[in-house]
This record gives C-alpha cells, structure tokens and sequence, in this order.
C-alpha cells in the first residue's frame, strides 16, 4: 500500500514537474517571436515542411470523410425525407467538428511527429548544444519558427479539410444518390452561420495547432537523446496530442455550442 | 569565494569545483588552471567527467559549488546576453561535429557569421573560403554533412568554430574513432592553429600518445580527483600507479579488469537463480 502510494506520488511529481519544464517552454517559444519578424525566411521554410508538405494528406482525407459522410447521411436522412438538408448536415458536421479534429489529429501524425523526430535528432547529434555554443538561442533558431508555422499552418489545413470534405459530399449526394443540387447548396448557404460555426471552427483549429505544435516541439526538445528516447517522444507526442485534441474539442464545444 | 590564481597567465580557471548527477559525484573540489596561448589536456578514461567540464567552462551545466572564471569572468554569474557574448569568443569542437545536417558545408562553416554579424554576402564568402583553406577542405563546400567522413566533419566543424576568429577552443574527443591519416591530419591543425591564430586550446582527450605529442600540460583525472598534472615529461615519469596504468594502458592495476562481483568460483557453482 505505502509502495503505491509512494508510486502515485512520485508518478504525479514527475507530471507537475515536466508541465513546468513545458511551460517554461512555452514562454521561452512565445518570447522568441518577436524577433521572427526580422527573418521570414526562417519561418517560410517551416511553412513549407509543417504545412504545404501536409497537403495531400489532408485534401484525400477530407475528400474521403466528406464522402463517407455524406453516405452514411443520405440513408438516415432519406427514412424522413429529409434528404435535402443533406448540404446543411454535411457542412455543419466538417465545419464544427470533423474539419478542426481530424485535420487536427492528422497534422499531430503528420506534421507533429516529424517536428518532434527533427528537434530529438537535433539533440541527440549535439547539433542544439552545438548552436548554444556558437551564442545562437536554439529555441529562437530552431523551434519559435516552427511553432508559429504550426500556428499558421492549422486552420489553413483545416479550412481546406472541410473544403474538400464538402466537395466530397456534394459529389456523392448529388452525384451519386440524386440529391438535388439547388436544395444541397441553398440549404447549406441557409444553415451554416458564419460566426457562430465557421467562426468557431476556426478558434478550434487554432487552439489544435497551437496544442499540437507546443506538444511536438516540446517532446523533441526534452526528449532522452538517444535513438530510444526519441523514439518513445515520437509516439508521446501523437498519444498526447490526440488526447489534448479530443479532450480539447468537447471543452470547446461545450463552450461554444452550450446554448442552442 | 576563492580567488587565488596560481598562474597569473591564466585564461580559465576553475577553483574548488564540484558537480554532481544524481547521486554520483562527477567532480570533488577540483582547481584546474589552463594558460593562455597553450594547448592544456584533460585525460581520464572515459565517464570521469572529461565532456561535463567543458559544458561547465562553456556555461551550459551549472556546478554544485565552486566558480569558473573564464577572462576574468565568472562564468555562472554572467547574465544571458554576457553569457552569449562571452560563448562568441569561444569555439567547440563537438565529438560529432554537430554539423547542422540540414545545410551544406559551406553554409554551415557561415552560420556564425551570418548569426552574428551584418557582413555582406561577398565577405562572407571570403572568410568561409579562409576557413576552409585553413583546414584544407575548401573543395568540400558542396557537400552534404552526411558525405563527409567523421575525420572531414569535424575539420569542418573546426572551421566553424574559428569563424569568429575565437580567443579559445575546447576540443571534445577530437581523436576519437579516427584513422591515422586523419588523425595525423587533425593533431597537425590543433597545433598549427593554436600556434598562428593565438588560441588557447583546452582538449579533452584518453589518447594518450597523440594528446600528450601536442600539449603543453596535462591533467589526468579519476574518479572526480586530478590524480597528475605536470607537462608531458612530467606525466610520463610520473610515479603515480594510476597515472602509470592510464599512459601504459595496462589491463589490470589501480582500476580493475574485472567489474566488482562475487567470488568466481562460488558464483559457477550456484544454482543460477537469479538475485
């Protein structure tokens, strides 16, 4: 009993102690980016890795749960006759929910765990104890710039995942199931809310990208620098940034959808 | 806090140090002094803490107690920007080389001067060629850090680290897994280098013979204690068991062959289970 006790303490002295290590982090990151904007080079190169490398995962997956949705949508609805509102139901669902999560769970498999390899290699090949040496700040070098293109890269990634999720959708509902195109698009213009949905849908994005990117840097920068360390930091980073996103999303929600 | 300087020449000095990981004490009260315009060695097998004095000389651990002053400065005590100023005039020469992988061998050996100063592309251009001469690789400058050979990328990383044309060099493993070409090579640069920029050279080294061809003075420490310094010469016919066994290399003597365990013979003749 008292070994399980003293585990439990240990276990969560060693959590509190790591999100300090986190935070500190974090400030650290948010102080450097200041002095970003005197070399946008740094960050358009993290724009290109972090996002434009993103792309194609991102628009096949949309394409693809835009599809699936608008199938699985079509036979429920059609039980009411209510298959017009198939647009509105399609949209709604990638705009609020799917668009921000799963593009936000893909970026942390995609984007996040090649950041945390990168920064963990980096560490374990010297090359950061190396650039302190040189009286270059590694995390102004290194990690500020891929920060805020995760930042930037998130709800770009996102508003494209719901983009062609919708373009999916529209191809299966009217294309396929002979949903008439007029009432898909007009229902759709009609239903979704530009603050209160797309709006929103954006806050979540952001809050996924600035959580993911946090998550994956921090990992790689505290990683053990050995090839087994930086392993197990990779498969930390996308566990606890699917966790954070999921546990995110229904605080965010609850917040933002409470009242209708 | 002490200030006694021994050597009134003396560019680093370290006085009572002690620095501990965890539970094991990696230094106890040490004093190192390490001259201007001279190549000082540190030798001890590997694990005595040889890499951790050089994080401690460049302000990247902190020690337990103890001071380090480095040109007149205590490193520990120096705020961030100091610090950052004091690190432009010193150059590291990592075991790796920690080349930044993700830029070739010419923007590498430019990095400082890119970080830290405003020269204009031409300059740069010039001093990076300077550079490379020096170590004799400038025909290497498009190449990728994973096409150099270990012995290149640290002749490479040596360039690097005289870009800002520093006051010190501190040589980490600088032999390590090196063949005798290279290693012939690298011993050559050390002491030209020291010689015609002036430096002060600090090597952290357990190569016995080539270290000790090249330096001026040498401490050998064990177990987180100088157990010898003196001059090469001195070293060699130093009467120390231990100082004897680490120049000899010989298998057994103060540090032993075997690592500590229960009587041999009892230990074949138990059931196996394991304890």
């Amino acid at each position: 009993m008292t070994s399980f006790l003293e585990y439990l303490g240990q276990s969560t002295r060693i959590s509190f102690t790591k999100l300090g290590r986190a935070s500190y982090f974090l400030v650290q990151i948010l102080a450097g980016l200041l002095s970003l904007i005197t070399r946008p080079r740094l960050l358009l190169k993290q724009l290109y890795s972090v996002g434009v490398l993103s792309f194609l995962i991102i628009t096949i997956s949309g394409l693809f749960v835009g599809m699936v949705l608008s199938l699985q949508g079509y036979y429920t609805l059609s039980d009411f006759g209510a298959e017009e509102t198939l647009g509105v139901m399609v949209a709604a669902s990638l705009v609020r929910e799917l668009g921000p999560v799963v593009s936000g769970l893909l970026f942390a498999g995609r984007a996040g765990s090649a950041l945390t390899a990168e920064i963990g290699l980096m560490k374990a090949t010297e090359q950061l104890s190396g650039m302190e040496m040189m009286a270059v700040d590694p995390i102004r070098r290194i990690i500020t710039p891929r920060f805020l293109a995760g930042l930037i890269s998130m709800p770009l990634l996102a508003a494209l995942f719901s983009a062609v999720g919708i373009i999916g959708g529209q191809m299966v509902g009217c294309g396929l199931l002979g949903v008439d195109e007029g009432a898909f698009w007009s229902q759709m213009q009609a239903g979704i809310d530009f603050r209160d949905d797309i709006i929103n849908g954006v806050i979540k994005s952001l809050v996924f990208g600035f959580v993911s990117s946090w998550i994956a840097l921090f990992e790689g920068y505290d990683a053990i620098p050995t090839s087994e360390g930086v392993s197990r930091a990779t498969t930390r980073t996308v566990v606890n940034s699917a966790f954070s996103i999921l546990g995110l999303d229904f605080i965010l929600t609850a917040l933002m959808f409470g009242e209708h | 806090m002490d200030n006694r300087v021994t050597t009134q020449n003396s560019l680093v000095s370290v006085r009572n140090l002690s620095f501990s990981r965890g539970t094991t004490k990696i230094f106890d009260n040490i004093s190192l002094d390490f001259e201007r315009g001279k190549i000082t060695a540190i030798m001890g097998p590997s694990g005595t803490g040889k890499t951790t004095l050089l994080k401690l000389i460049g302000g990247q651990l902190f020690p337990d107690q103890g001071t380090i002053t480095v040109d007149g400065k205590n490193v520990h005590q120096l705020k961030r920007a100091e610090l950052y100023d004091l690190r432009k005039r010193l150059g590291m020469l990592f075991q790796s080389g920690a080349l930044l992988t993700d830029m070739n061998v010419y923007d590498n050996v430019a990095f400082p001067l890119r970080e830290h100063t405003h020269l204009p592309e031409s300059m740069i251009r010039s001093l990076v060629l300077m550079k490379l001469q020096a170590v004799g690789l400038r025909g290497a400058r498009n190449l990728m850090p994973n096409e150099l050979s270990g012995g290149m990328a640290r002749r490479i990383a040596l360039a690097r680290a005289i870009a800002l044309d520093p006051m010190m060099i501190l040589y980490d493993e600088p032999f390590t897994g090196q063949d005798p070409i290279s290693m012939g090579v690298l011993v050559h640069l050390i002491k030209s280098l020291n010689t015609t920029l002036g430096l002060t050279s600090i090597i952290v080294s357990h190569d016995v013979h080539d270290t000790s061809a090249i330096a001026d003075y040498i401490y050998v420490l064990s177990g987180g204690k100088i157990v010898g310094q003196g001059t090469p010469k001195e070293i060699q016919q130093s009467e120390s068991e231990w100082v004897q066994q680490f120049m000899t290399g010989a298998a057994d003597g103060p540090v032993h062959f075997h690592y500590p365990a229960k009587d041999y013979i009892d230990d074949l003749l138990s059931s196996g289970k394991r304890y």
